[in-house]
């Protein structure tokens, strides 16, 4: 908790109190995230987050990994682990309860009223964070129009997502961002 | 997928035995989550479901869906949860440990060394002003699977749905509410109100 006196301590507080209310996976956490990272702790600056998203969304993976990012930031390869660990242990030990309870009770009609009830949830959620990370990927036009473009792609086409995100760094390479 | 990616949990599964009856063993479940994983660029769950259903076969599509379903429900990372339900479900605890690594490590790795690169060279202008472009397009498609998990809610003029995820984008998008104080309100409204709706449905 007292962030200064051990960054470990903090990441594995932060995070595995963050993933047991992570409704709706890994990017609906992401307003907490950079609520905590750049709010709470000062870990990282508004854009240190932006381009650790970007770098986790341009690595293989889960997209939880963002943590793994985030905690490599903090307090190196321990700081990595710590955070990975925090965020996918608690909530993998309940789902593995959870569903060993759920297949003693497999007629039962409350587990589909629970999920409807959260799927708006979990939409809302993850609404939010792309406006947050939007707020500080987004500096231009151009950059809002390359995200409205890619989110266009992306609904309405089959096209792989990689080639949207290297398109995405081609033209900020090129300056044009 | 390139001709000869599948070099190790297929060994051409024996076309006489019958679909569920396919126990993947511990080096088999920690190879095949390693596999999707690295496959999945921007999400892993298509790859999940192509992996497990359609190449292996280990569930059905239907076994599959409600394995999802409820991690879906459940709090933290879905697909994570997905590898230790679906692992343990074949082999226990060790199964459910080894598909969990299986997903999480090797990934992992490759995410600390790029983060060490940023490190080193995050400074560098010509790196930031790339990973600006990417996280333009990364947050364009964040929205489009926000669009997509819409498209059902809009289909059915689910209403309280829709001011439920409009309520909880305010909250936590505009007026940035801590996440814990948000859902402590919101589950228990939420879940209320979708047993009224399903009372009213039915009388």
């Amino acid at each position: 908790m007292n962030s200064e006196s051990n960054p470990i301590a903090a990441l594995l507080w932060t995070f595995g109190l963050m993933s047991l209310f992570a409704v709706g996976g890994a990017n609906s956490a992401i307003p907490e995230m950079h609520r905590a990272a750049v709010g709470v702790h000062h870990w990282l600056t508004d854009k240190q987050f932006a381009d650790v998203f970007a770098i986790s969304q341009l690595s293989p993976g889960p997209n939880v990994l963002i943590v793994t990012l985030i905690g490599y930031s903090v307090a190196g390869v321990a700081g990595a682990l710590a955070a990975t660990v925090a965020m996918c242990g608690p909530t993998a030990l309940l789902a593995y309860y959870v569903s060993r309870f759920l297949d003693r009770s497999r007629d039962a009609r409350w587990p589909a009223i629970i999920q409807a009830a959260l799927v708006p949830l979990s939409i809302g959620l993850m609404a939010a964070s792309g406006l947050i990370v939007a707020q500080t990927s987004d500096q231009s036009w151009i950059a809002v129009l390359i995200t409205i473009v890619a989110a266009a792609l992306a609904f309405a086409t089959r096209i792989n997502p990689l080639w949207m995100l290297l398109a995405g760094g081609l033209l900020g390479f090129a300056g044009v961002v | 997928m390139p001709p000869e990616s599948p070099p190790v949990a297929t060994p051409a599964p024996d076309a006489s035995a019958p679909s569920p009856a396919l126990q993947p063993g511990l080096l088999e479940l920690f190879l095949a989550f390693a596999k999707m994983s690295l496959a999945g660029f921007g999400g892993v769950l298509v790859w999940a479901r192509r992996a497990i259903v359609e190449q292996h076969r280990w569930m059905t599509a239907e076994e599959f869906n409600e394995t999802f379903a409820l991690c879906h429900f459940l709090p933290g990372p879905n697909i994570v949860n997905l590898s230790v339900v679906f692992g343990s479900r074949f082999r226990g605890i060790a199964g459910g440990l080894a598909a969990f690594a299986g997903l999480v490590g090797p990934p992992m790795v490759i995410a600390t060394i790029l983060a060490a690169l940023y490190a080193r060279y995050g400074d560098v202008d010509v790196l930031r002003r790339t990973l600006a472009g990417v996280a333009c397009a990364a947050v364009g498609l964040l929205f489009a699977v926000v669009l997509k998990m819409m498209m059902p809610l809009l289909k059915r003029r689910d209403v309280t749905g829709l001011v439920i995820l409009a309520a909880v984008f305010v909250a936590i998008g505009l007026i940035r509410w801590p996440l814990q104080i948000v859902l402590l309100v919101a589950i228990p409204l939420s879940l209320a109100i979708t047993i009224l709706t399903r009372r009213m449905v039915k009388a």
